[in-house]
């Protein structure tokens, strides 16, 4: 195998880990942006996807694109749902104990999801096949691109749902300043219980893109979770550009670092780049200063 | 003044000294042990915490420093126990130093991700220097510690030796934050810029109180490492550090009984709600939201706001 | 009709006395039910059930029912620690599990100190090796596969190697019994890699692999990250032949990576390919028995973690028929036990060996029509 091929093997290994990451971290910024909340059960929605996927279309032989977008209305509803028993609530909460909320959570869905599917590992069969493609010696998965095509979809409505509709613009102004939206009329409540239904949807959609390549199982929420926190952090919290270049980034990283350096510190490169580009810029790629300080604990 | 600020403290630790004699069973004196070790670790990280507001996810890195320094000393060097933990405090508040200079000028959820990359790298530098650590599989074979000839080779023995180390911090513990530093730590978590303004050196005191943290979360690694007589790379997993912080707010953040009442009620409540096998995550998910949800204060300002109301409908009666 | 009335009542009233007049033999054991190892500690548990059912049934071991104290450490060591003292505490007999290698390791100096015998299910060597006095496995041990796994490459002409472990317990002991058996075998490592137990992708690991000139891959891992490497050198086209770790046997690992698990070679207990062992096997009625109870009661596949289980529980049942429910005989009882049929193979403990099993133990198994069957 040549030298290029490699290079071309692990690039497009590490853009596809890397979507999934993105795809994570922009659910991670949209609850960030409208709430100031590290949401840590954003890595279950995209288990949760995965497994619902499963679930519909073995147990109802549901073809794929309906399995598709149910799964992921299901779990939107169970972000939306999960925001108005456990966040809505409450008055005006320290942002460190809607952390905490959101930790119990996650530790809930994984309880559920235990429950009602076991144990075992998953698979679900490729969108189109598993015939690999060949560019320059390179092998891809057509799952591989389908990943890639979802992120770059989600990417484009995110970036219409922001720039182009009202509910989208009021979450921007939230995210500037929730009391001068409040004044304006928008009602921020709703805004938050929108950001916790969008992301729900966007990390389910990653799961359900996922789970035909890797296998999911009850657990394999927290460490994806992980993976995109670091990404919406890399890239600047709040900033969603920053997740996406953040997350591919990461992905990369990963993936050169253990065909080039070394598999059992390959990890521990990622973390060390992160870590260094927040020294750096201790906002993040392309996160503002002024955004940084303004949310504490 | 100083006797009367002690007295619950003191009173506290009356009540530890009896419990065993009360119940000697070696199952309750293990978790009361467990117990004990996690109210070490807690205590130092809510000190950063809760006083001077600083976040840090990557606190198990330390435990489990100060647990494989010891460990590795005592068990394949043959170094007694009081140089070996007198290393094992140095290395790791050598590396939390480097770690708090780097990490400490970030602020918020940034920091939060900092220390847990940080923490990240020591567990998988654990996992892969096998030579050294035995790697994931771990390193077995700690002896019991040993100080002047006694060995606190039982449970019973070691009961007695972590809370009295635990008694120790906590009046520590509390000095620090009665004195000079300690108010300058309140004045930082309220405002950096006014803390500064007033002259307190804010890095300095950041990185100090980070070692100190660090060096609490080592002690009580250390504790644990030779207390099960095993470590391994386990003990600095992520999860273990959210398990820490999760003691701490769910106890009471900011306040000193906190971290116990914490550290106990999230070791208690596994144990007791083991019977209900496959529910058991659920459950406990359960509990945990609910306490943080209707007591966001921590169960110890939930206690206080319940005493003070008694007492008011106790006197608004006379 | 009266009379036939009472008589029936003064039966049940007899059989009632006698039962309660025997008191319960208590067996304690540590699995990892939930948490990252739950799909090892699951069947563990399972077996463990369904074996205290059917002795109970038929009436117990000599007359004595068993009283089975299952905890869950959730392959957590300082809860397995916990676990094992509240066991020692309940006054068990004998304590089957934990699960993972390193809960057993954590708790190996309690027991030793309790002087409780503990019956592990975890496989590494480090638990037997130096023997220590209370502790037995009942997994095979990585060298034996190890040399099975090379005794098959001399047999193919195959002499160099690409290892492929997770940084698990497992997969670093496997890693490091490939790599000092190599030489003896005349085997060259050209690659060693390893993937986190929760890795998401391998291409990365396997390219570099391509990259060099070897002739087979030794994957070693139990946990499901295993599949992802198969799955991945089918997606790189590698065509070289793929060996497995015993840590393989589970059909879902297999059937989770659908056609890339096809013609995968492994060494392994028979239980697996049960269906293709010939009638003469002296193990087939015990693996026939287990898998078809065990199949019919839990709907789901049996695997060889649920039969590490099922060894310990009977090595443990086996003792307390003999000696009673007494610790040291039944420690005693164990050491000396031989010629054992148990799934993973016919043990025999002996004091220099607490893990009882050789190399013939295992079977090179392959995957054939998405089957596990015997390897020609």
């Amino acid at each position: 195998m040549s030298l290029l091929s490699q290079i071309i093997q692990f690039l497009f290994t590490g853009l596809t880990i890397g979507s999934i990451y993105a795809m994570v971290g922009l659910g991670f910024n949209i609850i960030y942006n409208a709430t100031g909340i590290i949401n840590f059960a954003q890595g279950e929605f995209v288990m949760l996807g995965g497994m619902v996927m499963v679930w519909l279309t073995t147990a109802f032989n549901l073809p794929l694109p309906a399995g598709f977008l149910l799964s992921v209305l299901i779990v939107t509803c169970i972000g939306a749902a999960f925001e108005r028993l456990a966040i809505f609530p409450l008055k005006k909460p320290p942002v460190l104990i809607l952390i905490i909320i959101t930790l119990a959570g996650s530790i809930i869905f994984k309880g559920a999801a235990m429950l009602l599917w076991g144990k075992q590992t998953y698979s679900l069969p490729h969108f189109s096949g598993e015939e690999p493609l060949h560019l320059l010696g390179a092998t891809i998965l057509p799952q591989a691109l389908w990943i890639i095509g979802i992120l770059m979809a989600v990417v484009a409505l995110l970036a219409f749902f922001f720039n182009f509709t009202i509910p989208g613009k009021a979450m921007r102004a939230c995210s500037v300043n929730p009391v001068a939206a409040s004044l304006v009329g928008i009602n921020v409540k709703r805004i938050v219980l929108l950001s916790f239904a969008m992301s729900a949807g966007i990390g389910a959609a990653a799961g359900i893109a996922f789970t035909p390549i890797v296998l999911m199982e009850f657990d394999r929420g927290a460490l994806l979770g992980l993976k995109g926190f670091c990404a919406a952090v890399l890239g600047g919290l709040g900033n969603g550009t920053g997740a996406v270049i953040a997350g591919l980034l990461i992905g990369v990283l990963e993936s050169f670092g253990a065909g080039f350096i070394s598999s059992e510190y390959k990890d521990a490169i990622a973390l060390g780049v992160l870590l260094i580009v927040l020294l750096v810029r201790p906002s993040g790629l392309m996160g503002s200063r002024e955004a940084a300080r303004l949310k504490e604990f | 003044m100083a006797f009367r600020r002690h007295l619950p403290i003191m009173l506290f630790g009356c009540a530890a000294a009896v419990l065993p004699l009360a119940l000697k069973d070696p199952y309750y004196l293990g978790i009361l042990v467990f117990i004990g070790i996690f109210s070490i670790a807690t205590m130092g990280l809510n000190l950063l915490m809760g006083y001077a507001g600083q976040i840090s996810l990557g606190h198990a890195a330390f435990y489990a420093l100060g647990a494989y320094a010891t460990g590795i000393l005592t068990a394949k060097y043959n170094v007694h126990f009081l140089p070996a933990l007198a290393a094992a405090i140095i290395v790791t508040a050598g590396i939390a130093y480097v770690i708090g200079m780097a990490c400490l000028r970030l602020k918020g959820h940034y920091l939060a991700v900092a220390t847990l990359a940080a923490g990240e790298i020591v567990f998988i530098c654990l996992n892969a220097s096998v030579g050294f650590t035995g790697g994931p599989s771990g390193l077995a074979g700690i002896p019991s510690i040993e100080i002047g000839g006694f060995s606190f080779d039982s449970d019973f023995k070691f009961y007695y030796l972590v809370w009295a180390v635990f008694i120790l911090l906590f009046i520590l513990t509390a000095n620090i934050i009665n004195s000079r530093t300690g108010r300058a730590l309140r004045c930082l978590h309220s405002s950096e810029v006014a803390a500064a303004a007033m002259g307190i050196n804010v890095t300095t005191l950041k990185v100090q109180i980070f070692v100190l943290s660090a060096v609490y979360a080592a002690l009580a690694g250390v504790l644990y490492g030779h207390s099960v007589t095993f470590i391994s790379p386990q003990a600095s997993d992520l999860m273990f550090s959210v398990k820490l912080l999760t003691m701490i707010v769910v106890g009471g953040m900011g306040h000193l009984w906190g971290g116990v009442l914490g550290a106990a009620l999230l070791t208690l409540l596994p144990e007791a709600l083991s019977a209900f096998h496959d529910y058991e995550l659920i459950i406990y998910g359960s509990i945990l939201l609910v306490i943080v949800m209707f007591l966001p204060g921590g169960l110890m300002r939930g206690f206080e706001t319940l005493y003070v109301t008694i007492l008011k409908k106790v006197r608004g009666r006379g | 009709m009266r009379k036939l009335l009472l008589a029936g009542a003064l039966c049940l009233f007899v059989c009632a006395s006698t039962v309660r007049a025997a008191e319960p033999y208590k067996i304690g054991a540590v699995f990892a039910v939930s948490g990252p190892a739950a799909l090892l500690g699951e069947p563990e548990r399972n077996t463990a059930l369904m074996l205290t059912d059917q002795i109970n049934a038929a009436g117990g071991i000599n007359g004595h029912p068993i009283e089975l104290i299952i905890e869950d450490n959730e392959g957590d060591e300082a809860k397995a620690v916990m676990k094992v003292k509240k066991l020692i505490n309940d006054k068990v007999a004998a304590i089957i599990g934990p699960t993972r290698s390193g809960d057993t390791m954590a708790v190996i100096p309690i027991v030793e100190k309790a002087q409780i015998p503990l019956v592990s299910c975890a496989a590494a060597e480090d638990i037997v090796k130096p023997v220590k006095k209370w502790v037995f496995k009942t997994p095979q041990s990585d060298a034996d596969a190890v040399r099975r796994i090379y005794e098959k490459m001399k047999d193919m002409k195959l002499t160099k190697a690409a290892i492929m472990s997770g940084t698990t317990g497992f997969g670093t002991a496997g890693r490091e019994q490939l790599k000092k058996f190599a030489l003896e075998y005349g085997i060259t490592i050209v690659a060693d890699e390893t993937y986190g137990p929760k890795d998401t992708d391998m291409t990365a690991q396997l390219t570099k692999i391509k990259g060099t000139d070897a002739q087979a891959i030794i994957n070693w891992e139990i946990i499901p990250a295993q599949t992802t490497v198969m799955k991945n050198k089918k997606q790189l086209g590698m065509t070289m032949p793929l060996f497995q770790s015993h840590g393989f046997g589970n059909i879902k690992y297999a059937q989770d990576a659908g056609d890339a698990a096809e013609g995968v070679l492994f060494p392994c207990g028979r239980l697996l390919a049960v269906d293709s062992l010939p009638d003469t096997n002296p193990q087939k009625a015990v693996l026939a028995k287990y898998k078809k109870d065990y199949e019919e009661k839990f709907k789901t596949d049996v695997s060889t973690f649920g039969g590490h289980g099922y060894d310990a529980y009977m090595l443990v049942v086996e003792a307390l028929r003999a000696v009673g429910p007494d610790r040291a005989k039944i420690r005693d009882f164990i050491e000396n036990k031989k010629g054992f049929v148990g799934t993973a193979g016919i043990f025999n403990y002996s004091a220099e060996d607490h893990c009882g099993l050789d190399k013939n133990s295992f079977e090179m198994l392959t995957v054939k029509n998405g089957k596990i069957v015997v390897a020609k």
